[in-house]
């Protein structure tokens, strides 16, 4: 007997198990990982599962070998996914930018640790959110996710697939320590009520299929291995063809439409969940587990009677900046709250511009952000004072 | 356009069918052995008979990463080193596809040297071709892992002081169930062996030694092409299943050549089936078109 | 009315007593068969491996926020250092509960409302030590009941290996009866050893 692919219920268990569960209902059948603290609990979780479903785990030799072959299994036609934290995360970064230009869908769960280097290896930090816009070399667009909760590891990764099929590109999925190992309430649907979005595939006659030739909204359908398409994949710049043409017409034309894609299409990727936003005079922005320490400082705050608001990122990557532009002249101030030096707060004074002060609370990592910090800030922020 | 012209009075190739005709003429310089090796797993490929559709070829980065921009196969340039893992990938994601991987052997033992060693032990079934040419050619000839004590590349302008891997003894070592060298002169054997490595289960390794005579070979004073060819062919001697250990590949003493390895041993896939089988339904599950209609 | 407030749980002791089993399955009585909200964080490192080991539970009628336990409402301490390096963070009208043969009290520290039980002691009786995280939970059930005890009773059997629910419902009942026990006065408590 087939075991469960979708195990509707309630369940209480961690982020980890939680982001393992949401891909399975994703669809995904192939994972190779490498161990690493604290991102391993995906990889045991998919160890246990995919046998049981017909589907393929591989332990790789490193991270840059599971990277690679997750975009193998990927043209295999097969839905794929690694997980990782910081150091692993690292190594990935030359085979991500090879899914970027070779547009191949996976994804790529980063539970985030605390750097640089070793650093605190089972405790929490948002040190990966900079590496994860820019990590690969060269130009490029990518799609970051950041959840707060295992209920959220379990939807987002749903969406990451949904995401990467649709868009053709690695999606990330940025968890942290303490949303990977924190067990809480997990409420998986029936199979039926769970949206899946497969990659488009061609329509034409294989003799006129181009790999690269884009439709309208910059997104080319996929032929993948065995398919009779005969296609060939590079990561050197390439035509519609996927023929490598090595000048800088052909460049600026690649690039155009790898960065167009997801540029053009912000709409669809971009989410956000707002909070008390109409008349707010302090606005905290926040993300993945710090998010909920924001919630709880915006909170407390709205009940001392100070009109905080707060946007809490789904996406991190693509930034939304219109929302952040438009709040801005309507914001006395703007908090991010992260952990880490100061990465998702230049994006915030960016789109700000000017606006309104922004200001930052964060700490380099190894335990989360107390809301009493954000809480502080924020009355510091109402009274004016910077 | 006298290109073009030039390309459309050239009489049709027998493996035409086998190649992206509208990429030739390749990159390859005058004289450099991979145009051999290319013909050769071409042949080899044809000989088969499988379905073109059946077979992917899969490469890294360097001079022989490009033959997978001129086989008219679904075939994956991938990035330096790492056409091993994206190969085990996608061959786990499509089982009944035969994966060729053709490389260098800077991309296949140095940057790669990690996941050429695992792939072998896991038994991966792959076959993969090594171009070996001693020396980094794309970039203009830097030592590599192959390159003989005391020669003489652009990063080793003394003489590199390093002694090079034997391949053939390293992928036995490994595990590779099917182990061979040649020299690009000896193209019957090598064709041969490519087709027996297409045919065999597991984790199959051709070495390929080739002259790189724009880079290696003028740098170290070794002629024309034709010379270098003659000369690895002069050193050659002939010595089937020997150990491999014994299987000595040193151009300044002798490059035994032949097959050294030929035996059976289960897959990765076999072994992850038996193991999982209580629990593992039909393989096919694993593509979205064929999982439940939602 | 129901209890909404948040209620802060640590339990401490040392790797391989299944402290982070205990804290699951607080977590689980509460969330899947109490409608209640509950986190679980662990605290393991280095040290996971035999050495200190902690899990922090909050269970609430609302939604919970900041995960943390930093001033536990109930600290439950399964080993000498567990209690040494933990009791200072009990809020002031906090629990206490020990295993009375593993922890040492002070008595400077009996001002908090304080349990004991022998549950590692009674575990061995009942067939095996790695249930004292089982015979504790019973315990906790009667002496602060924090979720609905049915719900407690069927998270363990929900947990343990299906070939020892019958013993760990043993277990269970075991540390509650003791626990009833001592709330309703018909046993008193062993004395507790304090150190010097």
């Amino acid at each position: 007997m087939l075991a469960k692919e979708v195990k509707t219920g309630i369940h209480f268990i961690n982020g980890d198990e939680a982001c393992c569960e949401g891909a399975i209902a994703a669809g995904c059948r192939f994972f190779a990982g490498y161990p690493i603290t604290p991102a391993t609990e995906v990889a045991e979780a998919m160890s246990r599962r995919l046998p049981e479903i017909g589907g393929i785990y591989i332990q790789m030799e490193d991270e840059i070998a599971s990277m690679a072959a997750i975009l193998g299994a990927s043209w295999g036609g097969v839905k794929s996914m690694t997980s990782t934290s910081g150091p692993g995360f690292s190594l990935m970064m030359e085979n991500i930018g090879l899914g970027v230009c070779t547009e191949t869908p996976c994804v790529v769960c980063n539970v985030q640790r605390a750097g640089p280097s070793t650093g605190l290896p089972t405790a929490v930090a948002q040190g990966d959110m900079m590496q994860a816009r820019w990590g690969s070399h060269g130009h490029y667009e990518i799609i970051a996710l950041a959840p707060s909760s295992p209920q959220e590891m379990f939807d987002f990764t749903i969406r990451a697939f949904n995401l990467s099929e649709y868009f053709r590109i690695p999606v990330l999925l940025m968890a942290d320590e303490v949303v990977g190992h924190m067990n809480e309430r997990v409420v998986i649907p029936r199979e039926e009520e769970i949206e899946i979005i497969n990659r488009r595939k061609p329509t034409v006659p294989r003799e006129d299929y181009l790999p690269y030739e884009a439709d309208p909204d910059g997104i080319a359908p996929m032929a993948t291995c065995g398919e009779g398409y005969r296609v060939h994949v590079t990561g050197l710049t390439h035509d519609e063809r996927g023929y490598p043409v090595m000048d800088a017409k052909t460049q600026e034309k690649m690039v155009s439409r790898l960065v167009g894609k997801i540029r053009n299409n912000r709409d669809k990727i971009i989410s956000t969940k707002n909070l008390y936003l109409d008349d707010a005079d302090v606005v905290v922005v926040s993300y993945g587990i710090t998010a909920r320490s924001a919630m709880q400082a915006v909170s407390n705050a709205r009940k001392e009677g100070i009109k905080a608001g707060m946007v809490k990122l789904e996406t991190v990557w693509p930034f939304p900046e219109e929302l952040i532009r438009s709040l801005a002249p309507q914001t006395n101030a703007m908090i991010m709250a992260e952990i880490n030096g100061g990465q998702m707060v230049l994006e915030l004074e960016r789109a700000a511009c000017g606006a309104c002060p922004v200001s930052l609370v964060s700490n380099f990592g190894g335990s989360i952000l107390h809301p009493n910090l954000i809480a502080n800030a924020i009355s510091k922020m109402a009274k004016g004072k910077t | 356009m006298t290109t073009a012209k030039a390309q459309k009075s050239v009489p049709p190739h027998p493996m035409d069918s086998l190649l992206r005709t509208e990429r030739i003429p390749h990159i390859w310089c005058p004289g450099c052995g991979i145009g051999t090796v290319f013909s050769a797993v071409l042949a080899a490929i044809k000989n088969t008979g499988w379905d073109p559709d059946d077979i992917a070829m899969v490469s890294g980065i360097g001079c022989t990463g490009r033959m997978a921009g001129y086989i008219r196969l679904d075939s994956f340039h991938t990035t330096h080193g790492r056409a091993l893992p994206f190969a085990t990938g996608l061959k786990l994601a499509k089982p009944e596809t035969k994966i060729i991987v053709v490389s260098g052997d800077g991309d296949l033992f140095a940057i790669g040297g990690n996941h050429f060693i695992h792939a072998a032990r896991r038994n991966m079934d792959i076959t993969v071709v090594c171009v070996n040419n001693l020396n980094y050619g794309m970039t203009g000839g830097q030592q590599a892992p192959s390159t003989p004590l005391g020669a003489k590349t652009t990063t080793t302008v003394n003489g590199s002081p390093e002694e090079p891997f034997n391949f053939c003894n390293l992928a036995a070592s490994c595990g590779a169930t099917y182990v061979a060298r040649w020299t690009a002169m000896q193209v019957r054997s090598l064709r041969s062996s490519i087709g027996e490595a297409l045919h065999k289960r597991g984790f199959s390794f051709v070495e390929v030694v080739t002259p790189c005579p724009s880079s290696f070979g003028r740098r170290n004073r070794m002629g024309t092409a034709l010379e270098m060819l003659k000369f690895y062919h002069g050193r050659s001697v002939i010595r089937s299943d020997i150990d491999p250990k014994d299987a000595t590949m040193d151009i300044d003493r002798e490059i035994v050549v032949g097959k050294f390895v030929d035996i059976e041993r289960p897959t990765f896939m076999d072994h992850y089936e038996r193991i999982n089988r209580a629990k593992m339904p039909q393989w096919l599950s694993m593509h979205p078109d064929h999982q439940k209609t939602r | 009315m129901p209890d909404k407030r948040e209620k802060h749980v640590l339990i401490t002791g040392f790797g391989g007593q299944g402290i982070v089993m205990a804290g699951d399955i607080l977590g689980k009585a509460a969330t899947l068969f109490d409608s209640k909200h509950a986190t679980m964080a662990q605290n393991y490192g280095p040290e996971a491996r035999g050495g200190a080991c902690s899990s922090q539970v909050i269970i609430s009628g609302e939604e919970i926020l900041f995960p943390c336990v930093e001033e536990p409402d109930i600290l439950v301490c399964m080993s000498q250092e567990a209690y040494t390096r933990n009791v200072k963070s009990l809020k002031p009208e906090g629990t206490l509960i020990w295993d009375t043969d593993l922890v040492h009290t002070k008595k400077a520290d009996m001002q908090y409302k304080t349990f004991h039980i022998p549950a590692t002691r009674f575990a061995e009786e009942l067939g095996g030590k790695m249930m004292a995280n089982i015979v504790m939970l019973g315990f906790v059930s009667a002496v602060e009941p924090l979720v609905h005890t049915d719900a407690l009773k069927k998270a363990v059997l929900d947990s343990v290996p299906p070939a020892t629910k019958d013993q760990n419902l043993r277990a269970y009942t075991k540390g509650r009866e003791y626990g009833l026990s001592i709330i309703k006065g018909t046993i008193k408590q062993e004395q507790a050893k304090h150190q010097e």
